[in-house]
């Protein structure tokens, strides 16, 4: 590779032809403020924040700047801080000053750049201007006024997921991120990935703050409280903390849990076992009787939200089974009530996701099997940070604690939903063994590991070679489905998710997700799998003993009742 | 004494516009005829020996530009004519197309061919239906006659030109906004580098030049760019077109040599002020240009000294402005067109132009106040440098020279006084 010299400020640097100044900067330990720039997202230069020196007439923006040969840059003059704060005053001249009463207050991009701008006063003339907020539907929450134009969500939104919902229209002060025709985000094919607010430097798109109610129900005698928490809650929640990205901090959450008052605290990764028995057995009763082949995955509601809108007829390719979310939500107001001499209409299901369209998922009126809708509030781990927060827990410091028998009980294959290719992973485990009567030595499928868009690999199952796929994130999800849709094919299995990195990267993840700290919460889920005692399934004894005492055997009528679902087409 | 030349406005009112036979009687096509026996490095050799520079604004060499192109040798590479014309104040282009369109025509079969491309396209200012009608037409003729389309003049060299309309955004003149809109895509500015040569049209190697740019290549390739550039200084090859307007009695576009003086300009050509108006300032390169007083108008015209006087040739708009006007409206209005024009994309510029068009009212409303200078001060120091595109690098010259040269007009609005008597300021001012 060819090695480009230059000097920023004092030091002597060089890197790959290419680099732009801002990651030359970063290597050389000299911070350059930025606002549009996101690292996983393509350079737009548009807010002006992040300009240097080099010696030209004009300014130029790190961002996207390439470094040249000989290069003098100068990050720090009267000239450049000088621009920067121009910049940053135009900006703010033209925001609400709500940082009080604002959801990002304390983790938002533009009010840590004027702090560290030392900005103290605007002096440009008041241009804010107040828009109507949307918050026409359950998950995402749009509040115009606050948006800065810089880009990210349209990217996201179009670029990675292939929604394209939002974009921008308009010119100079009118220039907007809009919804075709300005209309709400619910009448939209919105999928509620929440991926544009994870990405937004400001408050502009957020996730529906649900913390009152749940506030409510624990202050209420006479409901029973039950939490459970998503795969991927466990290796993010702690950086809401100051904890580093990919620390495991399971013991902490359910102990933290118990501090806010909840009666029982226990594991979506009880369901997620439950799962693997479920769609495994689907999986291997469609190869062996005929049906729908390849079979798709189907618990994360923003790529079900998809299909329903973009991919209707692909419906009969995807797994009936519930979200794990959902089948917990059943379960807990129907098994767990009868085991616990409880009432179900007391029982109240809060579920920790690290998701915003599982708040839409969870009111889908046919996720109401137990007679109640299953599953009450879901918070996002933001939230519940947020919470915990309010509630002084001292997360750090707390002794970690197990959780609640016996929706509480999982295994390593559980554990690794939470990271793209987990699911394919554990289903694998279990329906090795089921089909070949053998125990599978090795469990690590490392071929479908890992944050890359599209991963394949074959697997013989007792002399029969199966072809699998998994795709993270709708952009590479569209790709397999249009070769599904085409006949182009020959894969017998194949898990989406939504997110890009699965759960771990998730819409409702603690702000400032990028892909590197991705790729440190996946190795803390495959660390935790690790760990466990159990890494199959099928050899959950808790799983075993529901189905024993419960729901006969997978794919029961039962099951079919309680744990598995149908689909429509929302095409527009 | 000024005078006139007439090197690319050779043809204008002698040819018949839909006459390819007028255009081969005025010597029409043997530029090309000529080309065709000249190797690339040849033309490019006589456009660089012409010093001709870019006429769309920014005054880039063209030899360089053709050099550039030339040296990457990915293909296919694009020819575009920037037909957008956007500028206040310029109506230059429009007189080639209208009068002298195969002109245009042989010149981009000229660059054409020396850069081995099949593709051209003219995007033409949308406000031009008639212009795009008589490009039509002579694209047309050119191709029934054989000077276009396939195996041009029996040789195995195609080319064909396509032509395009954009939807009247001025930021669509700016050369990869325009590529933007001919792709179909929204006409906002791209991130360079990469540079239009490497990374053009459908992210292909692409020539943009302006329409005067190309009218000027013919007579360099029939005549020697030595002969070109013998019409002009020794910086500023051959001629400039010019428009003339505001307040002088005959306006227009008119070919001077480079070396003329604005003053001449003003004076010889244009006539002076209609009846006994004095001279109050003049604004050069349309509304991105600046504004000078009487103290500049013996500046020749040329890139070397209107650039050590503050000053830029730019489309060659010349806007003559009488006392009977007040500088601070002037600005004003200046302001609003930017306002009206940003693509809303950057900061400085979205955010910036409000900012200085809202202080300029408030002046124009008798509500300035003193620290509003300093306000514009710092836009007019940190736009210019700091803008994405040139479009926000250039909103604030002629509001920030308008204010060097009539502090006093401003200061005198902030106590309700205008001395043109043109901004009427509501009861009792601030
Ligand atoms: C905001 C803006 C508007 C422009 N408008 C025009 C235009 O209308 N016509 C034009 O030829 N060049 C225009 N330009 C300049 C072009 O970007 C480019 O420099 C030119 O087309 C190159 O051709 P030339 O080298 O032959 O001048 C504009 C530039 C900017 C920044
Ligand atoms: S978005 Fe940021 S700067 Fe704006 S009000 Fe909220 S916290 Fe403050
Ligand atoms: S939630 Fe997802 S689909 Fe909806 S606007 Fe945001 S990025 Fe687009
Ligand atoms: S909504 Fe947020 S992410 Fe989207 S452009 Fe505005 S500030 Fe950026
Ligand atoms: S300077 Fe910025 S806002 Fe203005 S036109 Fe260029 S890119 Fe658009
Ligand atoms: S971070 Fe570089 S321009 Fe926004």
């Amino acid at each position: 590779m060819k090695l480009v010299n230059l000097k920023i400020d004092d030091v002597d640097i060089s890197v790959p032809a290419g680099t732009s100044i801002l990651d030359a900067a970063k290597q050389a330990g000299i911070k350059i403020p930025t606002l549009c720039y996101h690292p996983d997202l393509p350079v737009k230069a548009s807010c002006r924040l992040c300009l240097v020196d080099t010696g030209r007439k004009k300014l130029e923006t790190a961002c996207s700047t390439p470094v040249k040969e000989g290069m003098k840059v100068i990050t720090n003059s009267k000239k450049v801080r000088d621009a920067r704060r121009t910049a940053l005053k135009l900006l703010l001249a033209n925001h609400p000053q709500d940082c009080l009463t604002c959801v990002r207050n304390g983790s938002c991009e533009l009010q840590a750049l004027a702090a560290e701008l030392n900005i103290t006063d605007i002096s440009f003339y008041n241009m804010v201007e107040k828009l109507p907020i949307d918050d026409s539907n359950l998950a995402i929450v749009r509040d115009q006024s606050k948006c800065i134009k810089c880009g990210r969500c349209i990217e996201v939104c179009q670029e990675v997921q292939c929604v394209g919902v939002i974009n921008s229209s308009f010119r100079s002060g009118e220039y907007k991120m809009t919804t075709a025709f300005d209309k709400a985000l619910a009448e939209t094919d919105c999928v509620y990935c929440g991926q544009c607010s994870a990405v937004c430097p400001v408050g502009a798109i957020y996730e529906k703050d649900d913390t009152a109610k749940v506030w409510k129900a624990l202050e209420d005698p006479d409901m029973h409280v039950v939490v459970q928490t998503a795969p991927a809650v466990r290796v993010s929640i702690g950086e809401e903390f100051g904890l580093e990205p990919g620390s495991i901090v399971t013991g902490q959450m359910v102990a933290a849990l118990r501090k806010l008052g909840f009666d029982k605290v226990f594991d979506t990764d009880f369901t997620a076992d439950l799962t693997i028995l479920e769609e495994g057995s689907e999986l291997l009763e469609r190869l062996k009787n005929g049906g729908a082949i390849p079979l798709i995955t189907s618990c994360s509601p923003g790529w079900i939200n998809f299909l329903e809108r973009f991919y209707p007829e692909l419906i009969p390719h995807v797994s009936t089974c519930k979200s794990p979310q959902q089948m917990f939500g059943a379960l807990a107001k129907t098994y767990y009530p009868q085991k616990a001499g409880l009432s179900p209409d007391k029982v109240f299901v809060v579920s920790i996701m690290p998701c915003t369209a599982k708040k839409y998922e969870c009111a889908r009126p046919e996720m109401n099997s137990s007679g109640y809708q299953d599953v009450d509030v879901v918070l996002t781990t933001r939230e519940l940070g947020r919470m915990l927060k309010q509630a002084g827990v001292n997360f750090e410091n707390l002794e970690p604690e197990e959780f609640d028998d016996p929706l509480g009980i999982s295994t390593g294959a559980a554990v690794i939903f939470g990271a793209t290719g987990g699911v394919m992973e554990a289903a694998l485990r279990t329906v090795y063994e089921i089909v070949t009567g053998t125990v599978l030595e090795d469990v690590d499928f490392k071929d479908v590991r890992g944050i890359k868009g599209i991963k394949e690999a074959e697997v013989e199952l007792d002399g029969q070679k199966v072809k699998v796929a998994v795709a993270n994130g709708l952009g590479n999800a569209k790709i397999l489905l249009d070769k599904i849709k085409n006949g182009e094919c020959d894969y017998q299995f194949i898990e989406i998710m939504c997110c890009p990195g699965g759960c771990i990267g998730g819409g409702g993840q603690p702000y400032g997700t990028t892909n590197e700290i991705k790729e440190k919460r996946i190795k803390a889920i495959y660390d935790a799998d690790k760990g466990m005692e159990l890494r199959k399934s099928h050899e959950n004894p808790a799983v075993k003993i529901l189905y024993e005492e419960f729901l006969g055997e997978p794919l029961s009528e039962k099951s079919h009742e309680l744990l598995h679902t149908h689909y429509v087409s929302k095409k527009k | 004494m000024a005078k006139i030349v007439e090197l690319i406005t050779e043809n204008v009112g002698k040819v018949r516009p839909d006459s390819l036979e007028d255009y081969l009687n005025a010597s029409g096509y043997e530029a090309l005829k000529k080309a065709f026996k000249m190797t690339p490095e040849e033309i490019i050799e006589e456009v660089k020996k012409s010093n001709l520079r870019g006429r769309g604004g920014a005054g880039y060499p063209t030899g360089s530009k053709w050099e550039q192109l030339h040296e990457i040798d990915e293909t296919p590479k694009y020819i575009v004519c920037n037909a957008d014309e956007g500028e206040p104040g310029t109506f230059k282009d429009k007189i080639i197309m209208d009068k002298d369109p195969f002109k245009l025509v042989e010149a981009m079969t000229i660059a054409g061919y020396t850069f081995g491309s099949n593709h051209g396209y003219i995007y033409i200012r949308g406000e031009y239906p008639l212009s795009k009608k008589t490009m039509q037409k002579a694209v047309d003729l050119a191709k029934e006659a054989g000077y276009l389309g396939d195996n041009i003049l029996g040789t195995d060299y195609s080319f064909d030109i396509h032509i395009r309309t954009g939807a009247g955004a001025y930021v669509c003149g700016e050369n990869s906004a325009q590529l933007n809109s001919l792709e179909g895509k929204v006409g906002r500015p791209r991130i360079k580098p990469p540079h239009l040569a490497e990374v053009g049209l459908f992210k292909k190697p692409t020539l943009v030049n302006n329409v005067e740019s190309f009218a000027a290549i013919p007579y360099i390739v029939l005549n020697g760019g030595e002969k070109y550039a013998s019409f002009g200084t020794k910086e500023s090859g051959g001629t400039k077109l010019v428009c003339l307007s505001g307040n002088v009695v005959n306006r227009g576009v008119y070919e001077v040599p480079f070396g003329t003086t604005i003053r001449e300009i003003i004076y010889d050509l244009g006539g002076g002020m209609p009846e006994g108006r004095k001279f109050k300032f003049a604004q050069i390169g349309g509304s991105s240009g600046p504004c000078f007083g009487e103290d500049k108008l013996d500046t020749p015209l040329c890139y070397k000294e209107t650039g050590k006087n503050g000053l830029i040739v730019g489309s060659g708009a010349l806007l003559v402005v009488d006392d009977s006007n007040c500088a601070v409206d002037f600005a004003k209005c200046i302001s609003e067109f930017f306002v009206h024009e940003s693509c809303g994309k950057c900061t400085m510029c979205r955010e910036g132009n409000r900012q200085l068009l809202r202080i300029l009212t408030r002046f124009t409303e008798g509500k300035g106040c003193k620290e509003d200078f300093a306000l514009i001060e710092q836009l007019s120091n940190v736009l210019p440098i700091s803008s994405f595109c040139g479009l926000g690098e250039t909103a604030t010259r002629a509001v920030s020279t308008c204010i060097e040269l009539f502090r006093d007009e401003f200061e005198e609005h902030i106590e309700g006084k205008c001395r043109a008597g043109i901004c009427s300021f509501s009861e009792g001012g601030k």
